[in-house]
C-alpha cells in the first residue's frame, strides 16, 4: 500500500466522521498529501514508520501547524519548530496528518474540557474517549490515523487508550524528549504512542525513545529492543491489592476482566505474585498538589504578552494579566493554576506541595520494594468504562478519583502500558494497565504483545 | 548623643563572561537591535526547554575558588515566581536552598575579614524600555548568565563597602569571570544598609538601595543612607523596611516599594533541569587552574618588588594593569618600583586626560618602561618626559607605542657632557656670585638652584645628574 493511499483512507475518515467525533483541531491535508506523494517518490530507503499515518496531540509542536494546547489562550499561534519527537517520526518517515483534541493543557480526563469543544468516542459517540489525549485515541480508533502522539502526565494517554480500546503506552520518566512539547506539570510528563496493537505501539516508542540534547530531563540510558515472546515463563507478574481486590469503586467487570487476563498470563507460563503498594490510597492528592504547582509556574508564560490571546485595552499592567488569562484560559485549568499557587504559597509549601514531594517519594519506594519480588505489575487502567459526556463534568473531584491507578506510576517515573483485554457487558473497551521497571519499556511491550493476541484468540 | 553604627551587607550581580546565554545557544551581547538575540528558550515559547551551558558553571566556580567558597557537589535550579513583561517565562530560574558555593570570604586592605554567604547562579531578565508611546520589552538581555555574590552584613561604612566591592571585583575580573563593567551593568550592586545604637548586638531595620552604578554612587549611596537612617532616629521616628532607588543627579535614595507590597516568589525546584553534580576530579582541576589573585598579587609586589602599598593597591586594583606591568617588567625587575610609580603619576595623570584605552596602554607598557628606563638614567629631563607623554597620548594618527616612539625622537637628546654644560654653568655660576659663596660655605641645598638655572638656559633639555656632578667638582663638594 502506497503512502498516497494510506493517507487518502485517513483523510476520508476524517472527512467522514470528524465533524461528529471533533478528534482533530487542524487536518494537514495538503500537508500530508504532499509529504505522502514524497514519500512513494523516495528512492532512498524507507525509514521505519515509511508512509504511515499519525496524527499528533495538539500540545506537540509542528513547525509550521497551529499549537493551541487545547486552550483558546493559544489561538492563531503557530510554533518555529519541530517538536524533538516530530523531528523523529518525520526522520523514521510518517506521515503527519494532523494534530488532536485535548482537555486544555492536558489537564482532564475526558476530553470535555478542551477551549474548541469535546471529542467523542468513536466506539459510542454519546461517550467521552478519555483524556487529556482524547482526540488522539478517538482519531486512532476511527482509522483517521494509523497512530497518535500523546502526552500522560497522570494517565493521559493510557486511559484514553483504554477507553478506545488501544494500546497505549506511557514511557519511562526521561525516556522520550519533551522538547517542543507544552509543559504541564514537567516531572511527570511524557510523550508516548497509541496504536490498535501493541506492536505498533512498539514500532512508534522505538522511534520517539533515546537522550536528546535540547532535553535536560531525558535519558541517555540504551533502548534495548524488545524480544517478542510467545509463553512467559520464569516472568513474575506481580498484583497490587490496592489496585484491584482492595480497589474502591472498582467496576466489578473491569475486575473479571483483570483477573481473566491474570489468567491467561498465567495459562502462558507467567507466576502471579502478590504485592502491595500501600501509599497508593494518597496518590491523587500527591498528584494533583505535584502536578498542579508545577503547573503553576509553567502556565505563567500565557501572560498575554509575547503571543496568544491579550485582552482588549487593558487600563493596567495587573488588568492585562488578569483580564487576559481570565477571559482565554478555562475553568478546569484556572482552578489548577490556583491549587498549585496555594500549594507552593509561603506559609503553606510546607503542608501542601512539600508533604506531596515527600508522598511522591514514598509511592517510588512502594514500587522498588515490589520489583524484588515481580518482574512488572498488572492491574486495571481505568476503575471504570467511558462515561457518558456531561456526566462528571460538574464534579471535579469525581473526575481526579477517575485516575486513581494511572497516577502512582507517574509520580514514579515509571513506564506503563494499557492493553484493550476485551469489552464489558454494553461493549465498551477494557484496558490492562501494566506497570514497568525504570527504563524496562522491552518487557513491558513483549508481555503486552502477549495479553492483547491472547485476548485476540479469544474473541476469534 | 548616641553614636551610631552602620551595618551594610552587598549583593553583587555578575554578568559571567560566556559566549552564549546560560539556558540556550543564543549569544551573550551589550546591544544588538531589540529582540535579536533571541530563540524558543529565551522568548520563553510553549514546549522551549532549558539546557544549561557548562561554561557558566565552570566561571561560578571560578569565582567561588576565588573567594574561598565551599564548593557545592550538589546544587539545585528553583523557579522564582512573578509577573513582569520582561520576565518572559512568569518565572525566573534561579538557585535558592542549594547554591552553587557558600561561605566565603574577602580580605580587605586593613586586614579586616568580610564574609560571603553565597553564590548563586541565575539568569537576568530582559529590559522594559519606558518611552512616551507606552513600555517597550527588548529580550536580548534575558538569559544572559548571572551569579548572584550575597555578602554577610559584615561591613560598617561606606568606604568599607567600596573596599569589599573593589576586593571582589578584582577576584572576578583576574578570573575572567566578569569584566568588571559597573556603567554598562555587567557588576551590579545592591546593598541592604541598617544602623544600629554603637554596642547594641540586635540589626536595625533593614534598607534596600539599588541603582548604585559605579564606586562612586556605591559610598555616596550608602553615605547618604546611614545619615538619613540616624537622622531620622534621632528624630524619634523610625526607618521602614523598604527597597530605595539612589537618585544619582539628586544624590538621595528615594523609596521604591515597601516590604508590606513584597511578593511571595514560590520557589520551587526548577524540575526541567537536574540536581548540578560536581565531579570531583573536575573541581580539583578548576582549583590548581587558579591564576595569581589580587591580594597574592599586592603581596608579592610589596615584597618581592618593593612598591609601596599604595602603588601595589593602585596598580592590583584593575586586573589588567597589573598583568601588563608584571609582563613588562619581567625582564626588568630592578626598574619595578620606579616604573609603577612612574605608571601610577605621570602615566595615570596623562590617561585621565586621553581617551586612550586600556588595551591599548596594555599593548605600550614595553614603550612606556623604556620612556620611564630613559628618564630615570638622565637620558631625559623631567620636561622633556612631561612633553613627550604629552604629545605621545594626544597623538592621534597612532598608537601609544608608536607614538611613544615617534615623540622620543621628536625630543632629542639631553646636553650631558661636560665640554657643553661646561660654559653654561660658568656663566651661571658668574650672574649668581652671592649664591656661590653661600653654596662654599656649605649651604649644599643650593644645588638645585645652580641645575635650576642651567636647565632654563638649556630649554629643559639637560641631563640634571650630570650637571650637579660637574657643579660639585668645580666649586668644591
Amino acid at each position: 500500500m502506497t503512502a498516497t493511499a494510506r493517507t487518502e483512507a485517513c483523510l476520508g475518515q476524517i472527512a467522514a466522521r470528524d465533524a461528529e467525533l471533533g478528534a482533530f483541531l487542524h487536518v494537514a491535508t495538503d500537508a500530508a498529501l504532499a509529504r505522502a506523494a514524497a514519500l512513494d517518490a523516495q528512492t532512498t530507503p524507507p525509514g521505519p514508520l515509511h508512509g504511515l499515518p499519525i496524527a499528533v496531540k495538539d500540545n506537540i509542536a509542528v513547525a509550521g501547524q497551529p499549537l493551541t494546547a487545547g486552550s483558546r489562550m493559544l489561538a492563531g499561534y503557530l510554533p518555529p519548530r519541530d517538536a524533538t519527537v516530530v523531528a523523529r517520526l518525520l526522520a523514521a518517515g510518517a506521515v503527519l496528518v494532523g494534530k488532536t483534541n485535548l482537555d486544555e493543557f492536558g489537564m482532564g480526563s475526558s476530553t470535555e474540557r478542551s477551549g474548541f469543544g469535546p471529542t467523542r468516542n468513536p466506539l459510542d459517540p454519546a461517550r467521552v474517549p478519555g483524556g487529556s489525549s482524547g482526540g488522539s485515541a478517538a482519531a486512532v480508533a476511527a482509522d483517521m490515523a494509523w497512530a497518535a502522539l500523546g502526552t500522560d502526565t497522570g494517565g493521559s494517554i493510557r486511559q484514553p487508550a483504554a477507553f478506545c480500546g488501544l494500546a497505549g503506552l506511557k514511557p519511562t520518566y526521561g525516556r522520550v524528549s519533551r522538547s517542543g512539547v507544552v509543559a504541564y506539570a514537567s516531572s511527570l510528563d511524557q510523550v508516548g504512542p497509541l496504536a490498535r496493537t501493541v506492536r505498533d505501539v512498539a514500532r512508534v516508542y522505538a522511534v520517539l525513545a533515546g537522550a536528546d540534547p535540547l532535553d535536560a530531563t531525558s535519558a541517555d540510558v540504551p533502548v534495548t529492543p524488545v524480544q517478542w515472546r510467545e509463553d512467559l515463563a520464569g516472568l513474575r507478574i506481580g498484583v497490587a491489592r490496592e489496585h484491584l481486590d482492595a480497589a474502591e469503586g472498582l467496576d466489578p467487570a473491569i475486575h473479571a476482566r483483570i483477573t481473566a487476563a491474570l489468567a491467561a498470563l498465567q495459562a502462558r507460563g507467567a507466576t502471579i505474585v502478590p504485592v502491595t503498594l500501600p501509599h497508593t490510597r494518597h496518590g491523587i492528592a500527591a498528584y494533583y498538589l505535584v502536578a498542579t504547582a508545577e503547573a503553576s509556574a509553567n502556565l505563567s508564560r500565557y501572560d498575554g504578552l509575547r503571543y496568544g490571546q491579550r485582552t482588549d485595552r487593558p487600563p493596567t499592567l495587573d488588568a492585562l494579566y488578569t483580564r487576559s488569562r481570565g477571559e482565554a484560559l478555562g475553568d478546569e485549568v484556572q482552578r489548577r493554576i490556583l491549587l498549585g499557587t496555594f500549594a507552593l504559597s509561603a506559609g503553606f509549601q510546607d503542608a501542601f506541595y512539600l508533604k506531596a514531594c515527600r508522598v511522591r517519594r514514598k509511592i517510588a519506594e512502594d514500587f522498588q520494594t515490589a520489583w524484588h519480588v515481580c518482574d512488572l505489575l498488572l492491574g486495571p487502567t481505568s476503575p471504570v468504562a467511558p462515561w457518558l459526556l456531561g456526566e462528571k463534568v460538574t464534579d471535579p473531584l469525581a473526575m481526579y478519583l477517575m485516575d486513581a491507578f494511572t497516577v502512582g506510576p507517574s509520580l514514579a517515573g515509571l513506564p506503563a502500558l494499557s492493553v484493550p483485554v476485551g469489552v464489558d457487558a454494553q461493549r465498551l473497551p477494557i484496558g490492562a494497565q501494566l506497570i514497568g521497571r525504570p527504563f524496562d519499556e522491552a518487557t513491558l511491550l513483549a508481555v503486552g504483545d502477549v495479553l492483547q493476541r491472547a485476548f485476540a484468540t479469544e474473541a476469534a | 548623643m548616641t553614636s551610631f553604627e552602620a551595618v551594610i551587607g552587598l549583593e553583587v550581580h555578575a554578568q559571567l563572561l560566556t559566549a552564549s546565554k546560560i539556558f540556550c545557544s543564543c549569544a551573550v551581547s551589550v546591544g544588538g537591535e531589540p529582540n535579536t538575540r533571541t530563540c524558543p528558550v529565551c522568548l520563553g515559547l510553549p514546549g522551549a526547554l532549558p539546557v544549561l551551558n557548562a561554561e557558566v558553571v565552570r566561571l561560578a566556580v571560578r569565582a567561588g575558588l576565588g573567594t574561598g567558597c565551599a564548593i557545592q557537589p550538589t546544587s539545585v535550579f528553583a523557579r522564582k515566581n512573578y509577573f513582569y513583561p520582561d520576565l518572559p517565562k512568569g518565572y525566573q530560574i534561579t538557585q535558592a536552598e542549594l547554591p552553587i558555593c557558600l561561605d566565603g570570604q574577602l580580605t580587605l586592605d586593613d586586614g579586616k575579614v568580610a564574609r560571603i554567604q553565597r553564590i548563586h547562579l541565575e539568569e537576568d531578565a530582559g529590559k522594559s524600555i519606558h518611552g512616551d508611546s507606552g513600555t517597550r520589552v527588548d529580550l536580548n538581555r534575558a538569559g544572559t548568565p548571572l551569579v548572584e555574590i550575597v555578602g554577610h552584613p559584615d561591613l560598617r561604612s561606606a568606604d568599607e563597602a567600596v573596599a569589599y566591592l573593589r576586593e571582589l571585583r578584582g577576584i572576578l575580573v583576574t578570573l575572567g569571570v566578569c569584566d568588571g563593567n559597573m556603567e554598562e551593568g555587567s557588576l551590579r550592586c545592591d546593598a541592604n544598609v541598617s544602623v544600629r545604637p554603637l554596642g547594641q548586638d540586635a540589626f536595625g531595620t533593614r534598607v534596600e538601595i539599588k541603582n548604585m552604578n559605579s564606586f562612586r554612587s556605591v559610598r555616596d549611596a550608602i553615605g547618604y543612607e546611614i545619615d538619613r537612617q540616624v537622622g531620622l532616629i534621632a528624630d524619634g521616628a523610625r526607618v521602614v523596611q523598604e527597597t530605595r532607588l539612589w537618585n544619582m543627579d539628586l544624590a538621595r535614595t528615594e523609596s521604591m516599594r515597601s516590604k508590606e507590597e513584597a511578593a511571595d516568589y514560590r520557589y520551587f525546584p526548577d524540575p526541567d533541569l537536574p540536581p548540578l553534580h560536581l565531579d570531583p576530579a573536575w573541581l580539583a582541576a578548576q582549583r590548581a587552574d587558579l591564576p595569581e589573585l589580587p591580594a597574592a598579587r599586592k603581596a608579592r609586589y610589596q615584597q618581592a618588588l618593593a612598591l609601596d602599598a599604595r602603588t601595589a593597591a593602585w596598580l592590583v586594583e584593575e586586573p589588567a594593569r597589573a598583568v601588563a606591568f608584571d609582563q613588562a617588567v619581567a625582564e626588568a625587575p630592578a626598574l619595578a618600583a620606579p616604573f609603577a610609580a612612574f605608571l601610577m603619576t605621570q602615566v595615570q595623570a596623562q590617561l585621565q586626560r586621553s581617551a586612550r584605552p586600556w588595551p591599548e596602554l596594555a599593548a605600550a607598557m614595553p614603550a612606556l618602561l623604556a620612556t620611564c628606563g630613559k628618564w630615570r638614567g638622565g637620558q631625559l629631563s623631567n620636561k622633556m618626559l612631561t612633553e613627550l607623554l604629552q604629545a605621545a597620548f594626544a597623538d592621534p594618527a597612532r598608537t601609544l607605542a608608536d607614538a611613544l616612539a615617534h615623540a622620543a625622537a621628536q625630543a632629542g637628546a639631553v646636553v650631558s657632557d661636560d665640554g657643553a654644560l661646561e660654559p653654561v654653568l660658568d656663566g651661571v655660576l658668574a650672574q649668581f656670585p652671592a649664591e656661590v659663596a653661600k653654596y662654599q660655605a656649605g649651604q649644599r641645598q643650593l644645588t638645585g638652584f645652580f641645575v635650576g638655572q642651567v636647565m632654563r638656559a638649556l630649554g629643559g633639555k639637560a641631563d640634571a645628574k650630570a650637571i650637579t656632578a660637574l657643579l660639585a667638582r668645580k666649586l668644591g663638594g
